[in-house]
């Protein structure tokens, strides 16, 4: 049993306003595949620390459709919802993507699920938005949870 | 506007020759010749790479002498380095969940869970 931690990798694409996130699991494809369709798994590790994740439904079939919510401890509530356009178990799942404070915003994602044999996967996830600054806008998105959640972590560190 | 300075200078980052051109500037100044040793390509090409750097903000080039060194400039680059490294910590933090949940899972689930009622609007 391996106890390696795989890094993720970020690129934001020059031609197109696209970010790119690759990152590999040890776990077969088949079990990448159910943690992003069953909302029961969905719900543990989706939404950002100190969200809670609620859905109101996700039917992740080619056709399909899904809405859920974030909600803050401080009541901040965020909802998304979008559309699966073309779901092929343990392979790919393309869908659309909308923050419903900015309905006229879509982003346009492919999740593709890649076997490396010895039960691993690569799991290459891209985000087509509509502009350049809505894509610098969501790589930005990051800064503020991540240098909260980093300091956080140190003084869990620090406290240990 | 899309031509705003880290828009740019992400832009000019997405080259895989131009990244690598930028990650030896990190470790000092280089000559346009220097840069180009390690590529089969011409030192034209080199140029334009170096060209589209240069407008993006990330290296500039002294006027005045000889050799005209690169320079990379380091503050444009710390600045998109650390805005790309917090998105990617927040997307690592949701990856590391993922991984637990990985670990919790059979290993003969199904790719997709049985159909529920009531899953559609």
């Amino acid at each position: 049993m391996t106890t390696s931690t795989h890094e993720t990798e970020i690129v934001a694409d020059a031609r197109v306003p696209l970010v790119r996130i690759t990152r590999t699991f040890d776990a077969p494809p088949a079990k990448v595949f159910r943690a992003h369709t069953d909302p029961d798994l969905l719900v543990q590790w989706l939404g950002p620390r100190d969200t809670e994740m609620q859905i109101n439904y996700f039917d992740c079939r080619t056709g399909g459709s899904y809405r859920y919510l974030h909600s803050r401890c401080d009541g901040m509530e965020a909802a998304f919802r979008g559309c699966f356009h073309e779901v092929r178990p343990s392979e790919l799942i393309v869908q659309t993507f909308t923050y419903e404070g900015f309905p006229d915003g879509v982003a346009l994602e492919r999740v593709v699920f890649e076997d490396l044999g010895d039960g691993r996967t690569l799991l290459t996830s891209t985000s087509l938005v509509d502009t350049f600054e809505d894509r610098d806008a969501f790589l930005a998105s990051g800064m503020e949870v991540g240098v909260r959640e980093g300091y956080e972590r140190l003084d869990e560190v620090l406290a240990g | 506007m899309a031509a705003d300075p880290l828009s740019r200078a992400f832009s000019a980052l997405s080259d895989p020759i131009r990244r690598d051109m930028v990650a030896r500037l990190a470790v000092g100044d280089a000559t346009v010749n220097d840069l180009a040793a390690p590529y089969d390509v011409t030192l034209q090409a080199i140029s334009k790479h170096l060209k589209v750097l240069e407008d993006a903000g990330v290296v500039s080039r002294r006027r005045d002498a000889q050799r005209r060194p690169v320079h990379l400039e380091a503050e444009v680059f710390d600045l998109m380095t650390a805005w790309i490294e917090r998105y990617r910590r927040q997307v690592e933090e949701r990856y590391r969940r993922l991984d637990d949940v990985l670990r919790a899972l059979p290993d003969d689930v199904e790719p997709i869970p049985p159909r529920r009622e009531g899953v559609q609007p």
